[in-house]
């Protein structure tokens, strides 16, 4: 595929001016054979689309133009001609069944998941996604890297703005990733433009899609799929890596989550578990019950102030734990581990007007959470 | 009102409040279906101003994404359920009797009911915006579980208002398909009929099809919510899946019926202004049918990315594309009728013409999205923004207006003013493209629909939108001024108001008496 000149003929037809980067016209290329083949099959059906309009506007504008009663034209009252109608029916036809034939080889192409040599299991959730590295031991959240403050107009946006997550998805080009997608509460839909991936996850229900890089890069994307009120806050990011790359990234995720089981045996002090609290509230909990612990009442209570927050402990790290049903509160022993959870929970049992003075440590929230509170 | 069947002599409206409320008369009631909708027009175009204002830049400005979200829900509700179809409806009202020179509809007390059910159901709607909470805040395509388990608690009132407009929308479809039947003059076949009375027929037994499936499926909601079902929820032995597949079986024979009338519409008013028939009125007809079978089975193809099985995309796929064709035939029946005319361009016209170029653009981008390995791309992107914005804004809402502009003489008796009617046709012209093409742009480049907020290569496109959108809202202000000083203090409009119309309504004086055909006319063998 020709990319420039196909982008060439788009600036010519709507910009002469030229004013807007090419980028932000059409759709990306990609960088697999799928996404190439997605591309070709949309330019395709783009310039029949517009051969047609050139030929039907084309008769429509020059009747405007000459057959104006301004202009002395006297209708001709001719109506109804059987050929000419089915001459009109069939050639469309026929267009459509040209376009069929390469959707159709396509589709199967993308439908072949099979042979995959990597899998990962996709999660949605309200407002993140959750990746899961099949057979590796590997599993981790990625979450909007973005700050409050760009967000809300406060500081100079970066480049990135709302495509940057904390922790990418890393692949390796060349392999056979077969992605198998599902949410943990509303439907959402994995979609990363340069792959030509958008699929849905939907709960209690997986999803197939597959995909194989041919470059390294980093290609971003979003949830296609309104899930709620941060449906705009949950993008996703890619990072393609050559295969030993790819091996040694493995290597290092292992090792710290081995790293963080055991921090979660040591000793925490409060100013410890206060600042890692601070970050995880912000990261997990913000969204809903907000910065100030103000919540978003009736739907998001208040944790400042509130009867959980300030009350038994062992209520609070329940409903924290295991979340609450039929609610938006998930349960967060699915998401974090002992520490963030210790940690979270010590945060707001002292921060805003919370000052309870109390503290749990990982090691009680381990113990807990093993028993299945 | 006993009087009325007492006494069949000519008489005027009753005095007063009352005349409205209980108006059986089917020119009352259509008028009061158009003030509806010109009302809600309004009131869906604040709120589709409120999104514009937001995504005029990026950053979170003058709204929170959960107020945004109900923005977005109530536009799109409001738009579909309170603007267009009353409108279409309203347009019934007034023409489907006087086209097919009938003296009222069959079932006119019936017909009144239909109409007051909806200032009812809008207010419930409306009233969700106050309620603790916020209002439905899911999409007007309220998917589940997001409308139901992760729902506001408003979620209950807004399925008793879809309820309210799926009875009155059922009702005023029964009442136009009895008038259609049995209601013609002497001498008027099925084949004979005006192509607008054409399209209402077929659109009322879509809606007839349709709208009990709407039912059944915020009924079904109802009962995940409130009963302890579980249709909707995986968890329970459900499946989220299904919500999208009775919904989109209600919905797309619902994007049809806000299109129909709008053919119908248009294939009136090209004739008259090209002073020549219609190239093809029977194959006109057997389109409008093809589409209207065609489409109950194309549902999944708003699904194709929910992970069907191959056969399935394959299906619905072909059966999409097929649609072009009856569509195609509706266009170049169109331009046929528009070549060696001898046509004149009053707003009607300028409407009709503008219909026709952007509706085809919008079945354009249909077409692409029809495609299933590439609307993996463009799915729940501003491309599809763009393409059902093209087919309803200057499809339907333009078939609309220029309906209104063709018969509003004839209803009030008055002339609008030419000048500030083409004002109005090519600002919003310009409007309406400035708001919609660059979204094809932008969903293209990988803009998510739906969202508050985005990222800053989009700024550029959406900001070019806003202002369109600003520009488009603030002309439909003219329209307003126009319709009421037209039928406050317009000049006198002729019985024949426009050259070439033909057609039973031009047959009676301007404006229209409160009663007409009351013995009914006979039509000649032509």
């Amino acid at each position: 595929m020709n990319r420039f000149l196909h982008l060439f003929c788009i600036a010519l037809i709507f910009y002469p001016g030229q004013v807007f980067s090419a980028w932000d016209l059409n759709m990306p290329i990609g960088v697999t054979d799928t996404s190439q083949a997605v591309y070709g099959l949309h330019m395709t059906i783009f310039y029949i689309c517009l051969a047609i309009a050139v030929v039907v506007f084309g008769v429509m504008f020059w009747s405007i133009f000459h057959h104006r009663k301004s202009k002395g034209a006297k209708a001709k009252q001719f109506h109804g001609n059987v050929t000419i109608e089915i001459i009109w029916t069939i050639i469309p036809f026929v267009i459509l069944i040209a376009m069929a034939v390469p959707a159709t080889s396509t589709l199967v192409d993308m439908y072949d998941s099979t042979e995959s040599d990597i899998d990962i299991q996709v999660t949605g959730y309200q407002w993140k996604w959750h990746y899961k590295y099949i057979g590796e031991d590997v599993d981790f959240f990625s979450v909007l890297a973005t700050p409050m403050e760009e967000i809300e107009n406060k500081k100079k946006k970066n480049p990135y703005y709302l495509l940057e997550v904390d922790n990418a998805l890393v692949l390796p080009i060349n392999k056979k990733i077969r992605f198998l997608f599902t949410s943990n509460d509303v439907i959402h839909s994995w979609w990363v433009a340069d792959l030509a991936v958008k699929k849905d996850a939907v709960p209690g229900f997986i999803n197939e899609s597959w995909t194989r890089i041919n470059e390294p890069g980093t290609y971003r994307g979003q949830c296609a799929e309104l899930c709620g009120k941060h449906h705009g806050f949950m993008p996703i990011e890619v990072k393609a890596v050559t295969e030993p790359e790819y091996q040694a990234w493995l290597q290092t995720q292992k090792v710290a989550n081995l790293a963080v089981a055991e921090s979660a045996q040591q000793e925490w002090t409060m100013d410890a578990l206060m600042s890692t609290g601070a970050m995880v509230y912000e990261k997990n909990c913000a969204v809903c019950h907000q910065a100030e612990g103000q919540g978003m009442p009736p739907i998001f209570p208040a944790l400042n102030g509130s009867a959980i927050a300030t009350g038994e402990m062992a209520e609070h790290l329940n409903i924290v734990v295991n979340g609450k049903m039929a609610t938006a509160m998930p349960a967060f022993a699915k998401q974090l581990s002992a520490v963030d959870i210790a940690a979270v929970i010590t945060y707001e049992r002292n921060a805003w007007d919370n000052k309870t003075g109390d503290k749990v440590t990982p090691a009680e929230v381990q113990a807990l959470m093993g028993e299945g509170l | 009102m006993s009087e009325s069947t007492a006494t069949p002599h000519h008489h005027g409206p009753a005095k007063g409040m009352m005349r409205w409320v209980l108006t059986t008369n089917h020119k009352d009631i259509g008028t009061m279906y158009l003030v509806f909708a010109l009302i809600l027009f309004f009131v869906g175009g604040a709120m589709a101003m409120v999104i514009r204002a937001e995504l005029f830049q990026p950053g979170l400005q003058l709204v929170q994404p959960d107020f945004f979200n109900q923005m977005t829900t109530m536009h799109g509700l409001i738009m579909v359920f309170g603007v267009i179809m009353p409108a279409f409806v309203g347009l019934a009202n007034w023409q489907v009797p006087l086209m097919v020179g009938a003296p009222d509809m069959a079932l006119p007390r019936m017909n009144n009911w239909s109409f007051w059910l909806l200032p009812f159901a809008f207010t419930m709607l409306l009233s969700t915006l106050f309620m603790d909470g916020g209002a439905p805040n899911f999409g007007w395509t309220f998917y589940a579980p997001l409308s139901t388990t992760y729902a506001p608690p408003s979620v209950t009132f807004f399925i008793f208002a879809i309820h309210m407009m799926g009875v009155s929308s059922i009702l005023g479809a029964m009442n136009i398909i009895v008038t259609l039947f049995n209601m013609r003059a002497p001498g008027m076949s099925l084949m004979k009929m005006p192509m607008f009375c054409w399209s209402w027929l077929i659109t009322a037994f879509l809606l007839i099809a349709a709208m009990p499936v709407l039912a059944a499926v915020v009924t079904m909601m109802l009962m995940d919510i409130h009963f302890g079902t579980s249709f909707f929820n995986a968890g329970g032995g459900g499946d989220p899946v299904l919500f999208q597949h009775v919904f989109w079986f209600f919905a797309h024979p619902e994007v049809y019926i806000l299109i129909l009338p709008a053919f119908g519409v248009v294939s009136q008013i090209i004739p008259t202004f090209a002073r020549k028939r219609l190239f093809g009125h029977d194959s006109m007809v057997y389109a409008m049918i093809a589409i209207a079978v065609l489409a109950f089975i194309v549902w999944a193809h708003h699904m194709f990315t929910v992970g069907m099985p191959l056969g399935g995309e394959l299906f619905f796929m072909y059966s999409t594309m097929l649609i072009a064709i009856p569509t195609g035939v509706k266009i170049f029946n169109w331009v046929s009728t528009m070549f060696k005319g001898s046509m004149t361009f009053e707003t009607p016209m300028l409407f009709a013409v503008a219909f026709i170029v952007l509706f085809t653009i919008g079945g354009f981008s249909g077409l692409m999205l029809a495609i299933a390995p590439a609307d993996f791309q463009y799915h729940d992107t501003y491309f599809v923004v763009a393409h059902f914005h093209y087919v309803l804004v200057p499809g339907s809402v333009f078939g609309i207006m220029a309906g209104v502009y063709y018969w509003l003489p004839k209803w009030c008796g008055k002339m609008y003013n030419e000048s500030l009617g083409q004002l109005h046709f090519w600002l919003s012209l310009i409007g309406v493209n400035l708001t919609f093409f660059p979204m094809h742009f932008v969903g293209l480049a990988g803009m998510p629909r739906r969202i508050p907020d985005y990222a800053l290569q989009f700024a550029d496109f959406n900001m070019l939108t806003s202002v369109g959108a600003f520009l488009f809202g603030a002309t439909q202000l003219i329209f307003l001024y126009i319709v009421i000083t037209t039928v406050r203090n317009g000049k006198k409009a002729e019985q024949v108001t426009w050259e070439g119309a033909e057609g039973l309504e031009w047959t009676i004086p301007s404006p229209a008496p409160y009663h007409t055909f009351q013995t009914p006319p006979t039509v000649s063998d032509k």
